[in-house]
């Protein structure tokens, strides 16, 4: 894998992709008091990492190989988000990064003709536009998983924000990356999203329901 | 390879309609929305208006805009802005360029009010999302805030210095202030106005539409 520099654009919180203003779930983990510390913060991605992140890498992963049918796999992605508040999330979110990227690289007309595609599917069609590859587009779905939730944390914490670069050091994330390119690459052959992760954390999707009712919140979700 | 066709580039930035799009942003405090509702009563007899909020905790800007009735509520938007209020307006604009893209869709305005959040002096709007931008401070704040200067001061296409009926309470001198930001803006214009009077907005109001003129031109 050579890992070009058109593919750490994508990887960098600089780059406008809307994702400043969603916290990942962090800013309703602080609410109801789940949330507080650093370590806290390390169980609640590692917790992630388990649920969300196979499934959005494995997206993501097959979003940078040949897709056909753009609507069956954003489809089959809101399948697997019980929760309205994040399915929204995520559209306005891929939304944000496809306004962004549509103007740097060519993209498949399947996927502009979207409109507001989920997030994932963005991100690994735009790492295939940048010259990454499967393996690059599972990365970046965990590494924006992970650094939204950090990066919230420290504005709504005050978390030190040297430890919390520590902890997101410590993450082992390869595995899921390469796990999530071999079933992306098994279902894009067969043409058929079903196989892929539906893993989901209960509690994470409550949480969104909730801070889509809260009258007081700084982040969008 | 794909097996689709892959879609030539499209061009960066934005749809343009025809709406002339008017950045507000300045401190917290300073009378952002105390404008836009003023600016909506003086120019919705005459102008399709649709207006952007960004708050920073709540919709509460947008709330106040519903509650006094200046504007139809499908007309009004809220963007919640994660803690960084700048980074909305300035650094990654895409959430507003959405909701201003939806309302000139939907609405076909002739302007559009984009309100930043309360923020500091350093923070201004990107001109990916507006056209031009106000930057409000107060009278309140102190008679030295045209002094310190930084870009909403300096660059703002106007600035607004609001509350001058608070000056002689407050020990600001209008004179030093007036000179700061004449010193400071160069050629800009700015105006020394209080929303709470009765026409306090009209000196707004008049750049606004002189600006209207000019982008229709």
């Amino acid at each position: 894998m050579a890992t070009t520099l058109a593919v750490l654009l994508l990887a960098d919180s600089r780059l406008p992709n809307g994702g400043h203003a969603h916290s990942g779930g962090v800013e309703m983990a602080v609410e109801t008091g789940l949330l507080s510390t650093v370590d806290d913060l390390a169980l609640f991605l590692r917790g992630r990492l388990r649920t969300a992140a196979p499934v959005l890498a494995a997206f993501s992963a097959a979003a940078a190989l040949p897709i056909d049918d753009w609507p069956a796999w954003d489809r089959a992605l809101s399948a697997r988000t019980p929760s309205a508040a994040l399915r929204t999330a995520s559209r306005s979110q891929g939304a944000a990064l496809l306004r962004t990227v549509a103007g740097m690289w060519p993209l498949p007309g399947g996927l502009l003709a979207l409109g507001k595609p989920h997030q994932p599917l963005v991100l690994g069609a735009a790492a295939r536009a940048a010259g990454g590859d499967a393996g690059d587009a599972a990365l970046l779905a965990v590494h924006h998983l992970m650094g939204g939730a950090c990066s919230a944390a420290v504005r709504l914490l005050g978390l030190d924000p040297l430890a919390v670069a520590a902890v997101q050091a410590t993450l082992d994330v390869a595995q899921i990356a390469r796990d999530a390119v071999v079933a992306a690459e098994i279902a894009v052959d067969a043409q058929d999203p079903s196989s892929l992760s539906a893993v989901s954390g209960p509690m994470t999707e409550l949480l969104a329901a909730a801070h889509a009712h809260q009258e007081v919140t700084l982040f969008a979700s | 390879m794909h097996r689709e066709e892959i879609q030539t580039l499209v061009p960066a930035g934005r749809p343009r309609g025809r709406a002339l799009r008017i950045g507000i942003g300045g401190p917290v405090g300073g009378g952002k929305t105390a404008l836009v509702a003023a600016l909506c009563r003086a120019l919705a007899d005459e102008l399709s208006l649709a207006v952007v909020t960004n708050d920073i905790y709540t919709t509460e800007d947008a709330d106040f805009l519903r509650r006094n009735g200046v504007l139809a509520d499908e007309r009004i938007r809220a963007v919640r802005t994660g803690c960084c209020p700048h980074t909305a307006i300035r650094d990654d604009i895409t959430a507003n360029l959405d909701e201003v893209e939806d309302l000139e869709r939907l609405h076909d305005p002739d302007l559009v009010l984009v309100e930043s959040g309360g923020d500091n002096l350093t923070a201004t709007f990107s001109y990916g999302l507006i056209d031009k931008q106000i930057f409000v401070v107060d009278v309140a704040g102190g008679d030295k805030v045209p002094r310190k200067g930084g870009p909403g001061v300096t660059r703002s296409d106007l600035l607004v210095i609001n509350k001058i009926d608070l000056a002689e309470l407050v020990g600001a001198d209008l004179d030093v202030m007036r000179g700061d930001a004449s010193a400071q803006r160069g050629e800009r214009p700015f105006v020394l106005i209080s929303l709470r009077a009765d026409g306090g907005v009209a000196p707004v109001v008049a750049w606004v539409r002189t600006s209207l003129d000019a982008h229709r031109a």
